[in-house]
């Protein structure tokens, strides 16, 4: 493999993460901007804990995870007064506050940024993003996650059918975050050097955006979309400067045959069925 | 008679000036189907939402089985044993009907165990929720989505999620709103089925030929206060039920 399909690979496997993180909160129906958020915070930490303490990546990655896990729960909770577009804003502006802070957080480069990390291996993150995938889709088929989408179809029902509805939300928030922060310290560590520029709204846009192509009511859609999204520009580049506008239309052009995103759960079922028929 | 099931007293709520209940004291015992009727507007639904929680009462006490259910959550409410319906059906359209009798159900087990695949565990949720399938007559419907299912399923898929959790008490918001007659014997025999198993009913129907056949009881509200109770004989010919509802001669 050539170091620039290895590159791709590993932005895919990245972006991955991101869109599953964004995918975890949207099951609960809430929809969260400011997800890049959680990402500069795993970034941060675990830049911090290989490159100042010393500590080997894996372990760095789980503190970051548990770190972000416990500031996404705080997040969570302020979120469950705000519905729809209101939360959406709301979780924007938090990922501004971010990206601002660590722009002043002179201590890890501030707006020059921060490098040292040991660069990390596309398997290495591969073994990340494809873990986490496999078990998100063991737990899609859960009671904890016909609970989450329960909340998502109507929370004050589940709330009356005796599901904590405040519990699976908040909880979501944090597991998402958690999600994000790996994928934050993964990038972090695939091109060793990172700043708050790299956090911004259109990483959030650009999990969001994955997440919707490819399914939001799928973990498997996450993967379909974040392929989609890294690869699908480089094949358009034949036609160079129009690579971005065209890409843009074909997405245009997707959600508007498939409003559900390109996987869900009908197809599989289908799929399934003409296997069984042949 | 001993003590019932489902005591109110001096239940109060009220919206800026409008007292929707005012000092409402009623009981259910326990094994019987009780009816609350009244004109639109006396609060009847307000009341439902008192005791599950929905909304928290000015004063008064709602007692579950002697337990004080004031202030409590609408979903530990609901694991004390009431169960609920609503007028305008709330089910989870992108959830399969299998799929409601699963989640409604209450957590037994560790909850590690909740996040494994259903089918690799937790056999006795799975048995309970067929056992309520056959009951409503839905095993056919296993795999349909809710909102694929006409309103009269809906309905009854509605009721049956709240029974997978075997509440004590099951709450009904006009069962048989916009059912035709055959339809509303159905759900009539269908709750006289559910009495015999020893569960308590209370329902707020308009359907006045329903609730005089089907009640044990009943409380009727105008108004928000009750102004007559008893054996829907004597509610049927109680004059201030009959001024409620046809209007005084002045």
């Amino acid at each position: 493999m050539s170091t620039y399909y290895a590159s791709l690979f590993a932005e895919a496997g990245i972006l991955l993460l991101g869109a599953l993180s964004v995918y975890i909160i949207l099951a609960t129906g809430q929809l969260s901007l400011g997800n890049a958020a959680f990402m500069a915070i795993g970034a941060y930490l675990s830049s911090y804990l290989t490159v100042e303490l010393g500590m080997p990546v894996t372990p760095a990655l789980i503190v970051s995870a548990i770190a972000a896990g416990i500031i996404g729960v705080i997040v969570g909770f302020p979120a469950l007064r705000l519905k729809g577009i209101y939360l959406a804003m709301a979780t924007l502006g938090f990922g501004e506050m971010m990206r601002s802070f660590f722009i002043n957080f002179a201590a890890m480069g501030g707006s020059g940024g921060f490098h040292g990390m040991a660069h990390i291996s596309v398997g290495y993150i591969w073994a990340w993003a494809g873990g986490i995938l496999v078990v998100l889709i063991l737990v899609e088929r859960s009671r904890v996650w016909l609970e989450m989408q329960a909340v998502h179809d109507d929370e004050t029902a589940a709330g009356l059918v005796g599901l904590n509805t405040v519990a699976i939300k908040v909880s979501a928030f944090g597991i998402g975050a958690a999600v994000a922060a790996i994928s934050g310290g993964l990038f972090a560590h695939h091109h060793v050097y990172i700043e708050p520029a790299n956090f911004g709204f259109e990483r959030s846009i650009d999990f969001v955006l994955a997440t919707i192509l490819g399914g939001s009511t799928l973990g498997l859609g996450s993967l379909i979309g974040a392929i989609l999204l890294v690869f699908l520009p480089e094949f358009l580049r034949p036609i160079a400067d129009w690579r971005l506008a065209a890409f843009g239309t074909l997405l245009i052009l997707v959600l508007l045959v498939r409003r559900q995103g390109i996987v869900d759960r009908t197809l599989l079922r289908g799929l399934a069925f003409r296997k069984a028929a042949s | 008679m001993s003590a019932p099931l489902l005591q109110l007293n001096d239940v109060t709520k009220s919206f800026g000036g409008i007292h929707a209940l005012s000092a409402v004291t009623s009981g259910v015992p326990e094994g019987k189907i009780v009816g609350i009727i009244g004109p639109n507007g006396a609060g009847k639904t307000t009341l439902f939402n008192v005791i599950t929680g929905a909304y928290r009462a000015d004063s008064g006490v709602v007692r579950l089985n002697g337990t004080a259910l004031n202030g409590l959550p609408p979903h530990r409410i609901a694991r004390e044993g009431i169960a609920r319906t609503f007028q305008n059906i709330r089910l989870f359209p992108s959830m399969t009907v299998w799929e409601h009798l699963l989640v409604a159900q209450p957590h037994g087990e560790a909850w590690w165990r909740r996040l494994l695949p259903v089918g690799w565990g937790d056999p006795a949720a799975q048995v309970r929720a067929e056992e309520v399938m056959e009951f409503f007559g839905l095993t056919g419907l296993r795999d349909r989505t809710a909102r694929s299912l006409p309103y009269g399923l809906q309905r009854r898929v509605e009721m049956a999620r709240g029974l997978t959790a075997r509440p004590k008490l099951l709450l009904l918001d006009e069962p048989v709103a916009g059912m035709n007659h055959d339809e509303a014997e159905e759900v009539r025999q269908l709750m006289l089925k559910l009495r015999a198993t020893g569960l308590t009913i209370l329902l707020i129907e308009h359907d006045m030929n329903f609730v005089m056949r089907l009640c044990d009881y009943l409380y009727v509200l105008d108004f928000g206060v009750l102004i007559a109770e008893g054996a829907p004989s004597e509610v049927r010919t109680n004059p201030r039920v009959l001024d409620a509802y046809l209007g005084k001669d002045e």
